[in-house]
C-alpha cells in the first residue's frame, strides 16, 4: 500500500479500521510519525519540502484527533463503511432517551453548588461509559453501521450534557 | 530509529561551517540572547560581561542629533528622569489597541492609537510597539554577530504562551525590522522545560509556572522520548511582576496617606522603589521603601507580610489559571512529576511558597530563571538550524486560544478549538446569497467567549473572484491553517469550478507589508545596504540552494520519476545554473521558480515514502 495524504486515519496510523484501540501506542504513533513529519525537521530544506511536510503534519494531526476520540473515531467509522452520521438531519430518538435529556436538562437547572453538580457529572460520566462500550461491540462485533450511527447521535447528546455541566463546574471555579 | 533527513552537500558538521542560530527571550523588562557552543546553551554577554539586557529605549530629541536613542541600562537610567521619553514593557502594547493594554494610565509614558494599534508618543515622533522592541532585537543581534564575528543565521524568538496572533504577527514583524530570520516562534514555557528537559533528562508531566515582569503562563507538558507535547496552556497575558510592583507602591502610598495623583516622574520613581524593596524582601525580614513623592520624602517600612497581604489577590488570580489549565490538560496536580519556575519574578518566596503547597513538592529552580527561557530557545535553534545531528528534540505545541468565524447575530462559531495540536487545518464550506455574488466576507476571531464582541478580532478576509452563480450553488470551501508558529492563514477554493478565490487580509491590528517596506527603507536597523546588490546576492543564493536540494532529492529517489520529468528537471537545472551566473536577478528568481514548480510533484512523492519507509519497520499492532 502507497501511503499518500489521501490515505485513510487507519492507513496513516498503520492500524485495523476498529473501534478498540490501544491509547498508548496510538500517542506513541503520532509522536513517531510527527517526528518524520513536523516542518521543524525540514527548517533548512527548500520551500516545497517545507510545505509538504506542512500538509503532512497537519494532516497527521488531523487523523489524531480523530482516532484518539472515542466519539469522532466511532463516527469516522462510520463514515467509512457507508452509513455517515449526518446529524443535522438525523434527530429521531427513542422516547426513554429523550426523557432522560429532559431530566437531566432540568436537574442541571435547578442544580446549586458544588456538590450537586460532581453528582451530575459523576452519573453522566457513568452513561458516557456505559454507551462507549456498547459503541465496540456494535462496531467491533456486530459491525452494524446503521445501528452504529444511531448510537454515535445519541452519545453525541450525552457529550453535548456533559459540556454543559462541565462549564457550570468551571463558572463555580471562578 | 532513521530520520529522514534533508542535507544539502557541502553542509558538513564542522564547526567552522556551522549556522549562527541563537534564542532570544524577548521579555517584558527585560531581554537575553542565548547560543549553543560547544554543546552548551549559555547566554551571550555584552562587551561590559552583563547577560540581561532591560527592555527599555530611550528616545531623544532628534535635534540634538547622534544615534537618537539609548537601549539597555543607559535608557534604564534615564527612566526617572524622562520617564516620557523611556519605553519600558513594550511587550504590553504588542499587537494592542490602547484600549486593550491595562492600566495604561498609569504608564510614565504617553500612549495614543494610530491605525488602529497602540504606539507611543515620544519626542522622535510616534513609536510603534515593533519599532521599539526592534530596538531591543537589533541589540541582540548584533551582539551575538560580534560573538561569533558572523552573520546570524536566524533565531528562535519566544512569546508567552497566550499570546494571540496579533501578538505572535507583531513579535515577527519587529523581528523582520530588526533584520532577524525567525526559525520560529516557540512559547516561553516550552523553552523553559526544553533547558530543563535536556538537563535533568526525565521523562514524565511537567507544570511550568512562569510569572515574567508583564505575563503569566502556565502550561503542561510532557516530554516522553525526546518528544515535549504541550498538553494545555492558560495564563493572563496581563498579569506580571509589575503587577505586583505597583500593587506594593499602591500600598505605601495609602500608608502614607496620599490620594493625590503623581506625576510622571514620581510614578516611575515608585515603580523603581517598589521594585527594589520587592527584591530585598525575598531575603530580608523588611525593608524600608523611601521616596519623594507629592513634595515630600517619605519613609515606609514593609515586611514580607505587608507585601504579600498587598498582593495576595494576584497570587490567587495565577493559581486559578493553574486550576484551569490542569483540567483542561485532564491530569490532577498529583499527575505532575515537576513544576518548573519561571522567570525573575518567582524568585519571590511567597511564590514558590504557594505554587509548592498546591503541588506538594518543591519547584525546580536550578536553573537560572532569568536565562532559562533563552537558553531553551537557543537549544531548539540549534537544532532548526541543522547544527546538530543527534538527539534533537521535537515540539508538538498547541494553539492557546480558540478561533472562530463571526455568524448571525454577532455569534462566534468555533472553527479550531484551544489547544489544538499545530500545525493544523479546517475546512468549512460556505455558499452565496446573492445570483452572480463574487466575493465573501469573513470576520475571524480569537478567544473562548460566544459573543464577537467579547473576543478579540484577528482579521477581515475577503475572498474575491468566486465564479457568479446563482445564490447558494457555489460551494466555496475555506481552509483556515495554523502553522507550527501559530500563526493563522486562510485559503479559499470553489469546490465546483476548482477556481482560487483570492484572499484579502485586513488584520484588525498590525503592520501592512508596505508600512513595514517603508521602515526598512527608512534605514532602520539595516543601513547603507545596496538594495539591487542584495537582491542579486540573494537571488544567486536561492538558486545555489534549489539546485543543491534537487540533486540530493535525484541522488536519493530518481527511480520515482517517469524519464520524461527526469529530463525536465535536468534541463531546468541547467537552465537554473547558467542564469546564476548572469546579473538577472529577476530572471534568476523566475528560473529557480520553474524549477521548484516542476519538482513539487516529486516532492510530494518522496515525502510519502520518507514517511512510509521510516514506518514500515515499526507495526503497531499483531494482527
Amino acid at each position: 500500500m502507497n501511503l499518500n495524504l489521501q490515505s485513510n486515519d487507519f492507513e496513516i496510523f498503520g492500524l485495523s479500521p476498529r473501534f478498540a484501540v490501544d491509547r498508548a501506542a496510538l500517542d506513541a504513533r503520532w509522536k513517531d510519525l510527527q517526528r518524520e513529519a513536523h516542518p521543524d525537521r525540514f527548517a533548512t530544506a527548500d520551500a516545497q519540502t517545507q510545505r509538504q511536510a506542512m500538509q503532512w503534519s497537519v494532516r497527521i494531526n488531523e487523523a489524531y484527533q480523530r482516532l484518539k476520540d472515542p466519539l469522532k473515531r466511532a463516527a469516522y467509522l462510520c463514515e467509512l463503511h457507508g452509513a455517515p452520521i449526518q446529524a443535522e438531519n438525523n434527530t429521531a430518538m427513542p422516547t426513554a432517551f429523550l426523557m432522560q435529556q429532559m431530566q437531566w436538562r432540568e436537574d442541571l437547572d435547578e442544580a446549586e453548588g458544588l456538590a450537586d453538580l460532581e453528582r451530575m457529572a459523576d452519573d453522566v460520566a457513568a452513561t458516557r461509559r456505559t454507551l462507549l462500550q456498547e459503541l465496540q461491540t456494535t462496531a467491533d462485533d456486530s459491525q452494524d453501521w446503521p445501528a452504529l450511527a444511531n448510537q454515535v447521535r445519541a452519545l453525541m447528546f450525552v457529550e453535548r450534557f456533559a459540556s454543559d455541566v462541565e462549564n457550570r463546574l468551571d463558572l463555580l471555579g471562578q | 530509529m532513521a530520520l529522514l533527513q534533508i542535507s544539502e552537500p557541502g553542509q558538513s558538521l564542522d564547526p567552522h561551517q556551522r549556522r549562527v542560530a541563537v534564542g532570544i527571550d524577548l521579555g517584558t523588562t527585560h531581554s537575553l540572547v542565548a547560543a549553543v557552543r560547544h554543546g552548551v546553551s549559555e547566554c551571550l554577554p555584552a562587551a561590559d560581561g552583563r547577560v540581561i539586557l532591560p527592555s527599555v529605549v530611550r528616545y531623544l530629541d532628534p535635534a540634538q542629533g547622534g544615534s537618537g536613542r539609548q537601549i539597555g541600562f543607559d535608557a534604564l537610567a534615564a527612566q526617572v528622569q524622562d520617564p516620557a521619553n523611556t519605553v519600558s514593557s513594550v511587550k504590553r502594547l504588542m499587537g494592542r489597541r490602547r484600549a486593550q493594554v491595562a492600566d495604561v494610565d498609569k504608564l510614565s509614558y504617553t500612549v495614543v492609537d494610530q491605525d488602529g494599534m497602540a504606539v507611543v508618543e515620544t519626542v522622535a515622533g510616534h513609536k510603534t510597539p515593533m519599532e521599539v522592541s526592534a530596538e531591543i532585537l537589533a541589540t541582540l543581534r548584533f551582539r551575538a554577530e560580534d560573538s561569533f564575528d558572523d552573520d546570524l543565521y536566524g533565531a528562535v524568538i519566544t512569546v508567552p504562551a497566550y499570546f494571540d496572533d496579533a501578538q505572535r504577527q507583531a513579535t515577527k514583524d519587529a523581528a523582520q525590522l530588526a533584520g532577524i530570520n525567525v526559525l520560529r516562534l516557540i512559547n516561553e514555557p516550552t523553552a523553559a522545560a526544553i533547558a530543563y528537559g535536556l538537563d535533568n533528562s526525565s521523562e514524565g508531566v511537567y507544570a511550568i509556572y512562569d510569572l515574567g515582569g508583564g505575563t503569566f503562563d502556565i502550561s503542561i507538558l510532557r516530554l516522553t522520548k525526546g518528544v515535549f507535547e504541550v498538553m494545555a496552556t492558560g495564563g493572563d497575558s496581563a498579569l506580571g511582576g509589575d503587577d505586583y510592583d505597583q500593587a506594593l507602591a499602591a500600598w505605601v502610598l495609602a500608608q502614607q496617606g496620599i490620594g493625590a495623583d503623581l506625576n510622571a516622574s514620581e510614578r516611575a520613581a515608585m515603580h523603581a522603589e517598589a521594585r527594589r524593596v520587592k527584591e530585598a524582601l525575598s531575603s530580608a525580614a523588611s525593608e524600608t521603601f523611601c521616596a519623594n513623592v507629592a513634595g515630600r520624602a517619605i519613609e515606609q517600612a514593609v515586611t514580607p507580610g505587608d507585601f504579600e497581604a498587598c498582593t495576595a489577590a494576584l497570587t490567587a488570580r495565577t493559581m486559578t489559571a493553574v486550576r484551569k489549565v490542569l483540567r483542561d490538560a485532564g491530569v490532577t496536580k498529583d499527575e505532575v512529576q515537576g513544576v518548573v519556575m519561571v522567570g525573575g519574578s518567582t524568585r519571590m518566596p511567597v511564590i514558590r511558597r504557594t505554587v509548592g503547597d498546591f503541588f506538594g513538592k518543591e519547584p525546580l529552580t536550578n536553573l537560572n530563571p532569568d536565562e532559562v527561557v533563552a537558553l531553551g530557545a537557543a537549544i531548539q535553534a540549534n537544532a532548526l538550524a541543522g547544527n546538530s545531528r543527534d538527539g534533537d528534540l521535537l515540539l508538538l505545541d498547541v494553539i492557546p486560544l480558540s478561533l472562530g468565524i463571526e455568524t448571525m447575530g454577532g455569534l462566534v462559531e468555533r472553527i479550531v478549538p484551544r489547544n489544538s495540536a499545530i500545525p493544523t487545518a479546517l475546512a468549512q464550506d460556505f455558499t452565496t446569497y446573492q445570483d452572480g455574488q463574487t466575493a465573501l466576507a469573513l470576520h475571524v476571531v480569537q478567544g473562548e467567549r460566544d459573543l464577537v464582541a467579547d473576543c478579540r478580532s484577528l482579521a477581515r478576509f475577503e475572498l474575491r473572484g468566486i465564479p457568479p452563480m446563482v445564490a447558494g450553488a457555489a460551494r466555496i470551501r475555506v481552509t483556515f491553517t495554523v502553522d507550527a508558529d501559530g500563526l493563522l492563514s486562510v485559503s479559499a477554493k470553489e469546490q465546483g469550478s476548482g477556481v482560487e478565490a483570492r484572499v484579502d487580509v485586513k488584520p484588525a491590528y498590525g503592520l501592512s507589508d508596505e508600512q513595514i517596506a517603508a521602515m526598512l527603507q527608512d534605514s532602520f536597523a539595516t543601513a547603507q545596504q545596496d538594495i539591487q546588490a542584495r537582491a542579486l546576492v540573494e537571488a544567486r543564493v536561492d538558486a545555489d540552494r534549489m539546485i543543491a536540494a534537487t540533486r540530493t532529492a535525484l541522488a536519493a529517489d530518481a527511480d520515482l520519476l517517469q524519464p520524461a520529468e527526469r529530463e525536465q528537471i535536468d534541463a531546468l537545472m541547467a537552465a537554473l545554473a547558467t542564469t546564476a551566473q548572469g546579473d538577472d536577478a529577476k530572471a534568476i528568481e523566475n528560473a529557480t521558480t520553474e524549477l521548484a514548480k516542476a519538482t513539487e510533484p516529486f516532492a510530494a512523492l518522496r515525502m510519502n515514502r520518507g514517511i512510509q519507509q521510516a514506518l514500515s519497520g515499526k507495526k503497531l499492532e499483531e494482527v
